[in-house]
């Protein structure tokens, strides 16, 4: 199971920095959702994967080496939410931006540059 | 000791307060009161750590390593006086910058959830808590950088999202590395367990992804190209408060993160930070020395002091980061003081741009002391406080043999001094050209200065008290290298 998710991680970062070095802005926007997805895979693997042992403890003693670990699935969860604010932010910029300028294309936005 | 909270709760209630407020003219008196409240916490906390030391509160009663803990240390304490003693000054500064119309009506709103942001990065002693607050910075930073909507704003708002978004990422994925390794995210545990590691190649991985991510938050050489692309195009009171505190809390998780567990295989990482550090100081500064608008050249040369700060860091003795604490201090104030200055520049002259100004200095004597004062601060002048924090950075580079970063930093003050001269010469003492003419503005009055003038004071106080100054760094330094205060405080002695 792990190794699957790993060349999955793998997939999508490729495909993360594919779209981002494309030159249209809203290609930039879907590359940095497949990166960040990318990234919230990594973290949600970093304790390793526990086949349906979930972290509930009724009463008695429990061997912690045995459960999955909640803590990175916690994390996971904030980090996505967090993701989908920003998404909604960037998509936000970006429409206005395109409505204030009719650009898409990150070559013609050279203006603020040197 | 639930007071070190406080710094994050009272931005908070502010917050909620103004969601209500519509009139931009109530939220200003808003701003300017809870800044000046942040102000008496932040100096009353600074007033316990240093009586008491390491102060810890475990939220929700969840003791270390499992639940979030705040800690403020010295160096916490120092950074989060500083911070709120700049926020007071921009947030008066706003009053008259900040316009009255629909469009900045919630600037007050984002610039406290901002300074939440920040104050939580100085207190949290919890790894994924500094990346929360990380991102909550950046929300902010993303929506008071585009405030206004122009067609430059933007542009510039893109440019600075999109790097900060990766700059993000790459925090994320070294923290989700970290935990793999470590299995924990208390910052003090994991020094407890990084200090005895001897594996160094294995932490690599993760402290690189962390040096990439807080390179581009802070602007080191190969990865600041979004600061100069998006600074200058905001309204000038958030180009201020970006251009004081936001690369500078990159400098701080540099300086937290790489004394405290990032510790293994030295001297690969004081190499590449004193490497990169010297390449951030040349480039900024000879950037900064071609350009003609003001914003630009003190953008530019916000990088250039960053690389100061990190050579502070990669020397890595007592001396050194005592010398980059000080240097970060008397940065925050003289370069937001210099970025209101040229707010105020072009208040008088409607323009940026140093072509079409003049005659400053025969118009406004005052506003030409109070540019100069920063701008020798920046140069290292002494009496003023630049002068001392280069040259406890330049003994201490002596002192353990690091000759060529010391030249080059050295060099670097020169070209530091030529951009402020031509700032100088071409803004005040050159007649206004003839040719230009200056949409009629209605005379300033006395306390569009007054920010400025609190700034001003802050930059000559801390070179004529830099004795006692230097012995708070000292002490903050003390702590960093030697990090077991820090870890016993926060974890007890029991916990392996």
């Amino acid at each position: 199971m792990e190794i699957l998710l790993v060349a999955l991680i793998g997939l999508l970062y490729a495909g993360g920095v594919y779209l981002i070095l494309r030159r249209s802005l809203l290609k930039f926007i879907i590359g940095i959702i497949f990166l960040s997805n990318a990234t919230n895979l990594l973290v949600f693997i970093s304790a390793g994967i526990v086949h349906g042992k979930p972290a509930f403890v009724t009463g008695g003693d429990a061997d912690p080496s045995s459960m999955a670990d909640p803590l990175p699935q916690a994390l996971v969860l904030t980090a996505i939410v967090i993701g989908f604010g920003i998404v909604i932010f960037t998509l936000a910029l970006k429409s206005k931006f395109y409505s204030v300028t009719d650009k898409d294309d990150s070559d013609e936005i050279k203006e603020t540059d040197i | 000791m639930t007071e070190i909270v406080l710094p994050i709760l009272l931005p908070f209630a502010l917050i909620i307060l103004l969601v209500f407020i519509r009139k931009v003219n109530y939220a200003k008196w808003i701003g300017i009161i809870g800044s000046a409240l942040i102000a008496i916490v932040a100096i009353y906390i600074f007033i316990n750590t240093l009586n008491n030391g390491v102060l810890v509160l475990y939220v929700g009663g969840w003791k270390a390593p499992y639940g979030i803990t705040l800690v403020v240390d010295m160096l916490s304490g120092i950074m989060l006086v500083v911070t709120s003693f700049l926020v007071l000054s921009i947030s008066i500064y706003a009053y008259h910058f900040i316009k009255n119309n629909k469009q900045f009506s919630r600037f007050f709103l984002f610039f406290f959830a901002l300074i939440m942001g920040v104050n939580g990065t100085f207190v949290t002693g919890d790894i994924f808590n500094f990346y929360v607050w990380l991102e909550v910075i950046m929300l902010s930073s993303f929506v008071l950088i585009t405030m206004g909507s122009e067609k430059k704003q933007l542009e510039g708002g893109i440019k600075y999202m999109a790097l900060n978004l990766i700059a993000s990422l790459f925090f994320l994925a070294g923290i989700g590395l970290l935990y793999g390794k470590t299995g924990t995210l208390n910052m003090a545990h994991l020094a407890k367990i990084l200090t005895n590691d001897q594996q160094s190649l294995f932490m690599n991985t993760s402290a690189m992804l962390f040096f990439i991510a807080l390179g581009i938050k802070a602007a080191i050489f190969p990865l600041f190209f979004w600061l100069p692309a998006s600074y200058h195009t905001a309204n000038i009171t958030v180009t201020s408060l970006f251009a004081g505190i936001l690369t500078k809390v990159g400098v701080y998780a540099f300086i937290r993160l790489f004394t405290l567990f990032f510790v293994q295989d030295a001297y690969f990482w004081h190499n590449l930070l004193l490497i990169s550090a010297g390449f951030t100081m040349v480039i900024g500064g000879m950037a900064a020395s071609i350009q003609y608008d003001v914003r630009r050249i003190l953008s530019y040369h916000i990088i250039s002091q960053i690389g100061y700060m990190i050579m502070g860091l990669g020397i890595y003795t007592p001396l050194a980061i005592a010398g980059a604490i000080f240097f970060t201090v008397h940065n925050m104030i003289a370069k937001t003081n210099t970025f209101l200055v040229s707010g105020i520049m072009n208040k008088l002259k409607g323009t940026f741009d140093l072509k079409s100004m003049g005659s400053l200095l025969k118009e406004q004597p005052l506003l030409a002391v109070l540019f100069i004062i920063p701008a020798f601060a920046l140069a290292g002048i002494p009496p003023l406080s630049g002068f001392f924090a280069k040259f406890i950075l330049i003994k201490s580079g002596i002192e353990d043999g690091h000759y060529v970063i010391i030249a080059i930093a050295v060099l670097t003050s020169l070209l530091t001094l030529y951009s402020m001269i031509k700032i100088w010469s071409e803004a005040f003492l050159k007649k206004q050209p003839d040719d230009i003419t200056i949409p009629n503005s209605k005379p300033i009055r006395f306390t569009v200065f007054i920010p400025s003038i609190m700034l001003a004071l802050g930059s000559v106080l801390l070179g004529v008290f830099a004795a006692s100054f230097f012995d708070l760094t000292m002490e903050a330094a003390r702590q960093l290298m030697e990090p077991s205060e820090y870890i016993n405080a926060v974890l007890g002695a029991d916990v392996k």
